[in-house]
């Protein structure tokens, strides 16, 4: 394991998982009190990708994240109300409720989704990335997908034409070794995601996912050589999910004990750990950070529960942009 | 008026549009040095150099996808499909990202995004390059679908698609690029909410879009020799459609043929029959007609190509049928 680099900066990085699995667990009660429908992917297991990655990037950066983007948000910096709104389907959500959980969006902070095709956000990063590099800006775009994204051709396409036109985009893969009930073996020929960046002379690295240190250290890296005009660069972060795929998924394609054996290397549990090896951190210390984020969950809650349903008569606002008044 | 064909037209869009802002620019499969498929880009890579006249790989997906990217980051991408038939290799691009982002984001994104692809049959290249898809786009809400079928509209239609804030598909019917036509010259924007009356009538209305309007053109002035004054409407923008033309010339000439070179069934014409009935029943004289394609891939030998497409020969039967002749 990597050396905490501070106490402050130890702590916040537990925070910060901290409130990502404390969000979520939220969500799954209340999916199962039927407040939040449709689609539900948690993230919980994965908390150390988004927050060692995501504060790597500027708010100038952009984000392109995937439908099991809750994490992404919440490390990006929208705020929970509207995150909550948003999985309540009310019109003070971060999508004006009409996307849900699968659907986050957030203008302010560069945040593009919040997309639920599989692959179909790397082409759209590429595009952004585009957009930088025509008028020389430096900035980079993330682009997170998944382990089951990288049999889509977008993958390929997107890989190739990135590097092709040097362009500044991190592709960041988020491998929790299954898409959906499809394990990595059973839908990879070559299941070294890392090593396929190298047909696209892509610079490539496989980082452990489960230490929040070793993907913040990866990823400075990896922006910065981006930054620096180098072209494209891949992570691949060896994650697991500890939930089902959604709610609706009886988990028939795993053991209960490969996910057990999982949990012992939680990223949470494993870096609380290590804070109080290195003197950092006290039983005080966490029941202050659990009281605060409780608090801020039950401010997010009440937030959705207040908000209003978006009217009928605004069902189709928004499919084009209104025309600018004449004159 | 200058003399001018369809593609020089396109390209002189492509060039003014280039001209005028700095963030227009143009990718796609050989649209460089090739000079695009059918000449459209012609000189533009010597004229506006690689960095905005952009050679894709052939990745019809993600240079569509890289065009909606390109238009959130504060680019006016213009992408060329080379065809409509490739252009199912981006439907995923174009249906779930370009028609809804906007309006899945509460409003927060714009992509102001052009895409330009040539469609259409009748140059014997059979069944996989011969598809006319256009109707099937028109059934998607978040994007405006064009279908230009002259010299004016090919180059005017263009740059008032430059005005859109959201993605804009054009179908350029790929048998019209070496006719020529007179280019309208004064400079007025083309309105993008209006179908256009090609030849004023009476008696029946004749309503297509693209390359058929020519066969819809031909068919009318043989009527005129029967002594049947046919209108001839051109729907020009297939969504948002302005259906207030067309019922307008119904509920002056009673008939109607929608000419459509999309097959039958579900088809465009089947769409804008049911707005006519819809819309001014009382007013018609008879059921509306359509000519559309015969149900079945289009074939290579020429025969059974012409065969399968509608034909001025065609419309004249349909217009026959409906006025008891
Ligand atoms: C193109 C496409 N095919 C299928 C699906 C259905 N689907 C949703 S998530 C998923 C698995 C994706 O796995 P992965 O990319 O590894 O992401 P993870 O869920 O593991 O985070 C599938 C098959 C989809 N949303 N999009
Ligand atoms: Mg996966």
């Amino acid at each position: 394991m990597t050396h905490v680099v501070g106490r402050d900066h130890g702590l916040e990085l537990l925070r910060q998982m901290l409130r990502i699995r404390r969000f979520e667990e939220k969500c799954a009660e209340l999916y199962s009190g039927g407040k939040i429908r449709g689609f539900l992917h948690l993230y919980i297991g994965e908390e150390a990708v988004a927050v060692g990655a995501i504060p790597c990037f500027t708010s100038e950066d952009a984000i392109v994240g995937t439908y099991r983007e809750h994490g992404h948000a919440i490390i990006r910096g929208t705020p929970m109300g509207p995150l909550m709104a948003e999985l309540y389907g009310k019109a003070n959500g971060c999508a004006r409720g009409r996307g849900g959980s699968m659907h986050f969006f957030d203008a302010a902070r560069r945040f593009y989704g919040g997309l639920a095709i599989v692959g179909g956000g790397l082409p759209v990063a590429v595009g952004l990335a585009l957009a930088d590099h025509m008028q020389q800006r430096r900035r980079v775009t993330a682009c997170i997908f998944g382990d089951g994204a990288v049999a889509e051709g977008e993958f390929h396409e997107s890989l190739n034409l990135a590097a092709l036109w040097k362009l500044p985009v991190l592709f960041l893969c988020e491998n929790n070794l299954y898409a959906m009930g499809t394990a990595l073996g059973r839908h990879q020929s070559q299941t070294d995601i890392a090593r396929k960046a190298d047909a696209y002379a892509i610079p490539a690295e496989a980082v452990n996912g489960m230490d929040v240190l070793a993907v913040e250290s990866a990823t400075r890296k990896a922006v910065d050589f981006v930054r620096a005009g180098h072209g494209p660069y891949l992570l691949e972060y060896r994650t697991y999910r500890f939930r089902a795929h959604s709610m609706y998924d009886a988990e028939l394609y795993r053991t209960k004990d490969e996910v057990a054996q999982w949990k012992q290397r939680d990223p949470i549990a494993l870096f609380q750990q290590q804070l109080r090896d290195e003197g950092f951190f006290t039983d005080a210390d966490l029941d202050n950070m659990e009281t605060a984020i409780a608090t801020e969950i039950a401010e997010a809650v009440s937030c959705a529960e207040m908000g209003p349903w978006e009217p009928l008569e605004d069902l189709t606002k928004d499919v084009y942009t209104p025309a600018k008044p004449a004159g | 008026m200058a003399k001018i064909t369809y593609r020089e037209a396109v390209r002189a869009g492509l060039r003014e549009a280039l001209q005028n802002n700095p963030r227009v620019f143009l990718m796609g499969e050989d649209v460089g040095k090739y000079g695009g498929t059918y000449a459209c880009s012609k000189g533009l890579l010597d004229e506006f150099g690689p960095e905005r006249i952009r050679d894709t790989p052939l990745s019809e997906s993600t240079f569509v996808g890289a065009g909606i990217g390109a238009a959130l980051g504060g680019m006016r991408p213009i992408v060329e499909v080379m065809t409509v038939n490739f252009s199912l290799l981006a439907l995923d691009q174009i249906v779930n990202n370009a028609a809804t982002i906007r309006h899945m984001s509460g409003g927060q994104f714009s992509i102001p995004l052009i895409v330009r692809m040539a469609t259409g049959a009748g140059r014997q290249v059979a069944a996989q390059h011969s598809h006319s898809l256009e109707g099937w786009y028109a059934h998607i809400p978040g994007i405006t679908v064009l279908a230009p079928a002259t010299v004016t509209d090919a180059r005017g239609m263009l740059l008032a698609a430059l005005q859109e804030p959201d993605p804009v598909f054009i179908f350029e019917h790929a048998y019209l690029y070496p006719l020529e036509g007179e280019l309208d010259e004064s400079g007025l924007p083309v309105d993008l909410t209006l179908a256009a009356i090609r030849r004023a009538g009476t008696d029946i209305s004749l309503i297509t879009f693209g390359g058929s309007l020519w066969k819809a053109l031909e068919a009318a002035d043989q009527l005129a020799h029967e002594g049947i004054s046919a209108e001839v409407v051109d729907l020009r923008i297939l969504r948002p459609l302005d259906i207030s033309t067309v019922l307008t010339s119904v509920r002056k000439t009673h008939r109607a043929v929608v000419i459509d070179e999309g097959w039958r069934t579900g088809s465009f014409a089947a769409e804008v029959s049911a707005q006519i009935m819809e819309g001014a029943f009382y007013d018609l004289d008879g059921p509306v007609g359509r000519v559309c394609s015969v149900e079945v891939p289009i074939p290579y030998p020429k025969h059974l190509e012409d065969a399968a497409l509608p034909q001025p020969e065609k419309i004249l039967q349909a217009v026959h049928s409906l006025m008891g002749r």
